[in-house]
């Protein structure tokens, strides 16, 4: 079945049945990579990607429940973005196969408040999961794209 | 004629080449120039006429850093201008041969202590080469030609060429036979935190992990694997599977049975359409309850003995004070964030493989012998690895790409679900121990005798590499480790009486290397029971191990460091507590101090803050070292709290991180880590920090509450029941 999908500022038609996965559509169809499958069943947010700014598991929503609306994935993150800069600067990253999910979990944070506090920080944190036990970078992360957020800096 | 000369007299020589090829005795500097064009080079690094310097990095890259570190090595003593270094991932080829390992392999923490010297001296090299092509093209001395970031200079004349200008007549020289390294003041770079090179295309979303992988013409492969160990399929129906749309072939593998399609969709259709049926596998009674008392009671059988020193029982029986204990560690998982997967192009007369490995070599000898073909025509192209862990060291979710491939002619990417991962897992090891010691009447050890009924590690590994005794070494890292390869896994600790017993379980569960391969659960008990002599002896626990220590200055000075910066000794709130242990392997010692606060009421334990000292000897990058210390208390600490691998049915059970829980983000503590500052030999950075973290955790425990924790993972129930029985 033909469905138009928005992703990234783009409109993409693609041919799939309206039941599959956003994530397989958006790595196999549209050859976004950068969106990781990890759990399959939303449990560690390697696939979270923006809808309508809302971060949301790609893994277990179906496709045919996301016409219409923003689909934003980290490529469509610009280099500029402060969560980018920010984990750049603090080396967040080790082996980063999580971190596209992380870091747009961290977007959608930051675009609902500038400044969360610890706990909201650990509310929404809570959700991802990093095996190479990057939290602690993370929190820095979390706290550096504040700092340059207040400097002026696009959360896009 | 000889073809070397033809090559040199007939071949463009397109820059400075330096490889370093593995020798019976060790590894030579080879200047490889002459060899590009006519084959793929298998050079560490090449010098171009466009002033750019590649740098091939041969091991696998899965966070801890490898590839900035090694570029750094070859940049500093080449003099080179960071600017100019660009890093590549290198193909399989006998010439990245790990000088520790022996073979392609990122494992063992080996990479830079393996390639320190082999590459600072590629790298002096090249430095020596370019200063002469310089001085014979002004004519003059070499000594007055000093190379700097990039250029070499002759400050006489105010002249200076560029390594870009040299690399074409530097290529044409031999090798110098004397190398000048570098003093550690004149390092450029080693030292100093180097930005990651890998970083951002992966903040960008662009680097490209196995799953990633997309060639012309792929096609993918799921594999429909049994829950039974063993287990044997009764039936499957092949023409559903086949009838599925997009389904291209069926065909069976060592693991299961393998469905290839023309989108992941079909190929996961087509597996649920196959329907197998499955016998009940070699061992249907396997449950968490069955394996757990197996372990228990291989303590009851008789083992084999790994070293005897002394007379450790005599000694104990005639020590004025006897302590026992009994410990448990179960199988727990890798569960790297990427799931297993591989791409494999088997065609007539070449291989290839792109996999997230951690163990090229052994991936090119099970790829040459299922395409038939010779080992310079396959070749594996190493992609990021999602989390390696030692789990990828393991050819298996090669193998099924490569027979899926060979059947359907075409490349196929066979892709593992987690559920797979996490039931199909080589584990780490579960283990029993149970350790006896003697005290004398100064409270000190007498006597050592120490029982580990476990699994081995090499039955499914190597077995060649057992002793001819029939003792696994590998599960005993930790307390005995063999001379070659070189992992530097002894305990750090002299008994007078050493008495260690290793008994083997026959049950099929596969184990495999786990970051640290067995040092981990060997650690949290020896470390453990050190804490609980300590307080039979009525001593402090640093103060305790200091004279066991004698003769480890490092190990002393890595304890002492820890205990001084965490403020060891210091009085504790009640319902709080601090522990402390230390352990040694790779090369690399590490001391960690754990503060918990426990709720006794619920038996819940939270980590306050974990600080640690370690010493690896040189420190090449140190922001990637701290991060890496960092990284593996956190994987410690899931390992104490939450990670269990349940069985049932004669197979696992676990499925998913629903039931298989990992660490969050709100029961990470405050971390902090000091290096230890030392010019003793240098060590691994990549597993040994995961070691110290269960005991010091579990020892803070005690302090806080007197009750002894003997097994992991440490649930408010286990703690619950530690106190009710203290």
């Amino acid at each position: 079945m033909k469905i138009s999908l928005n992703v990234n500022g783009k409109n993409y038609p693609v041919d799939v049945s309206e039941d599959t996965p956003l994530l397989w559509v958006l790595r196999d169809n549209l050859k976004l990579t950068g969106t990781k499958y990890s759990c399959g069943i939303g449990e560690c947010g390697a696939c979270t990607v923006h809808i309508n700014g809302k971060a949301t598991r790609s893994c277990t929503i179906a496709v045919g429940d996301v016409k219409g609306k923003k689909i934003t994935t980290i490529e469509g993150l610009p280099e500029s973005h402060p969560v980018k800069r920010a984990w750049i600067e603090e080396q967040v990253v080790q082996c980063g196969y999580c971190q596209p999910g992380v870091m747009m979990q961290v977007a959608a944070l930051l675009s609902e408040s500038r400044n969360p506090n610890p706990e909201k920080v650990i509310g929404a944190m809570d959700d991802v999961i990093c095996r190479c036990g990057t939290y602690p970078r993370i929190k820095k992360g979390i706290r550096k794209a504040a700092q340059l957020m207040k400097k002026g800096g696009k959360i896009g | 004629m000889n073809p070397t000369l033809t090559r040199r007299s007939f071949l463009k020589i397109t820059g400075l080449t330096i490889a370093i090829s593995a020798t019976p005795f060790g590894y030579e500097i080879i200047n490889a120039s002459d060899q590009k064009g006519s084959f793929k080079p298998n050079a560490w690094f090449e010098i171009t006429p466009d002033n750019k310097i590649m740098v091939n990095v041969g091991a696998s890259e899965m966070g801890q850093g490898i590839r900035t570190a090694l570029a750094m090595l070859v940049a500093d003593e080449l003099e080179a201008d960071w600017k100019q270094i660009r890093v590549r991932q290198a193909d399989a080829h006998n010439d990245y041969f790990n000088p520790v390992m022996h073979v392609q392999v990122t494992v063992a923490s080996a990479s830079v202590r393996g390639f320190y010297d082999p590459l600072r001296k590629a790298g002096a090299a090249g430095r020596a080469m370019l200063v002469t092509a310089a001085a014979q093209t002004w004519k003059v001395p070499e000594g007055e030609c000093t190379a700097s970031n990039g250029t070499v200079k002759h400050k006489k004349s105010n002249r200076s060429l560029t390594y870009g200008q040299l690399c074409l007549k530097a290529a044409k020289l031999e090798v110098p036979k004397e190398l000048r390294l570098k003093n550690e003041s004149e390092f450029r770079y080693v030292g100093k935190p180097m930005p990651r090179v890998d970083i951002p295309e992966k903040v960008a979303g662009k680097a490209i992990f196995g799953l990633d992988v997309r060639v012309p013409e792929m096609l993918y492969g799921a594999v429909a694997r049994p829950q039974a160990y063993g287990a044997k399929p009764v039936s499957f129906d092949q023409k559903a599977a086949e009838a599925v749309k997009g389904v291209r072939t069926v065909v069976p593998t060592p693991h299961g049975i393998a469905v290839v399609a023309e989108s992941l969709d079909a190929a996961w259709k087509g597996r649920d359409a196959l329907k197998v049926q499955w016998d009940k596998g070699s061992h249907p009674d396997i449950s968490s309850d069955f394996v757990e008392k197996h372990y228990f009671e291989g303590l009851d059988k008789p083992g084999k003995v790994a070293i005897s020193t002394g007379d450790a029982k005599k000694a104990i029986d005639e020590a004025s004070k006897k302590v026992e204990a009994t410990y448990f560690v179960p199988f727990i998982a890798h569960a790297t964030m990427e799931p297993m997967n591989a791409t494999a192009s088997v065609q007539n007369d070449r291989c290839d493989v792109w996999a997230p490995t951690q163990g090229q070599t052994v991936a090119q000898m099970v790829a040459s012998k299922i395409s038939g073909l010779p080992p310079e025509k396959v070749h594996i192209h190493t992609t990021y690895l999602g989390g390696g862990f030692g789990r990828r060291s393991e050819p298996d979710f090669v193998i099924d790409a490569l027979i899926a491939s060979k059947a359907a002619g075409k490349p196929v990417k066979v892709v593992w679900t987690r559920e797979e991962d996490m039931k199909h897992d080589a584990y780490r090891a579960a283990t029993c121990q149970r350790i006896q010691v003697g005290l004398d009447s100064q409270g000190r050890v007498t006597g050592w005798n120490h029982k580990v009924s476990c699994t081995s590690i090499l039955r499914f590994l190597n077995p060649d590499w057992m002793t001819k005794e029939g003792i696994d070494l590998f599960s005993l890292f930790g307390i005995l480790d063999p001379p070659d390869p070189k992992v530097y896994s002894r305990t750090t600790y002299e008994f007078p009486n050493w008495y260690v017993e290793q008994v083997l379980s026959d049950l099929p569960i596969p184990a495999s290397p786990w970051r640290s391969v067995q040092n981990a659960p060997n650690a949290f008990v020896v470390e453990c029971f050190m804490d609980e002599l300590a307080r039979a002896a009525g001593k402090d626990p640093v103060e305790f191990r200091l004279p066991l220590l004698a003769n480890n200055m490092r190990a002393r000075r890595t304890l002492q460091t820890v205990a001084e910066k965490a403020g060891w000794g210091k009085p504790m709130p009640k319902g709080k507590g601090r522990g402390i242990a230390q352990h040694a392997c790779f090369g690399t010692y590490v001391a960690q101090v754990a503060d918990v606060s426990v709720n006794e009421a619920n038996g819940t334990v939270k980590v306050d803050r974990v600080v640690a000292a370690v010493d690896c000897g040189p420190v090449v990058n140190p922001d990637p070292l701290i991060a890496q210390i960092e990284g593996a208390i956190v994987m410690g600490l899931s390992t104490i709290f939450k990670e269990k691998i349940e069985f049932a049915n004669g197979g696992v059970k676990s499925a998913n991180f629903d039931d298989y829980k990992l660490i969050r983000m709100s029961d990470t503590p405050e971390i902090e880590v000091h290096i230890v500052k030392s010019t003793e030999a240098i060590g691994g950075i990549g597993e040994p920090g995961v070691t110290p973290t269960a005991p010091a955790v579990a020892n803070a425990v005690f302090a806080a509450t007197g009750a002894r924790i003997r097994r992991l993972p440490m649930t408010p129930e286990v703690v619950l029941a530690a106190m009710k029985n203290k």
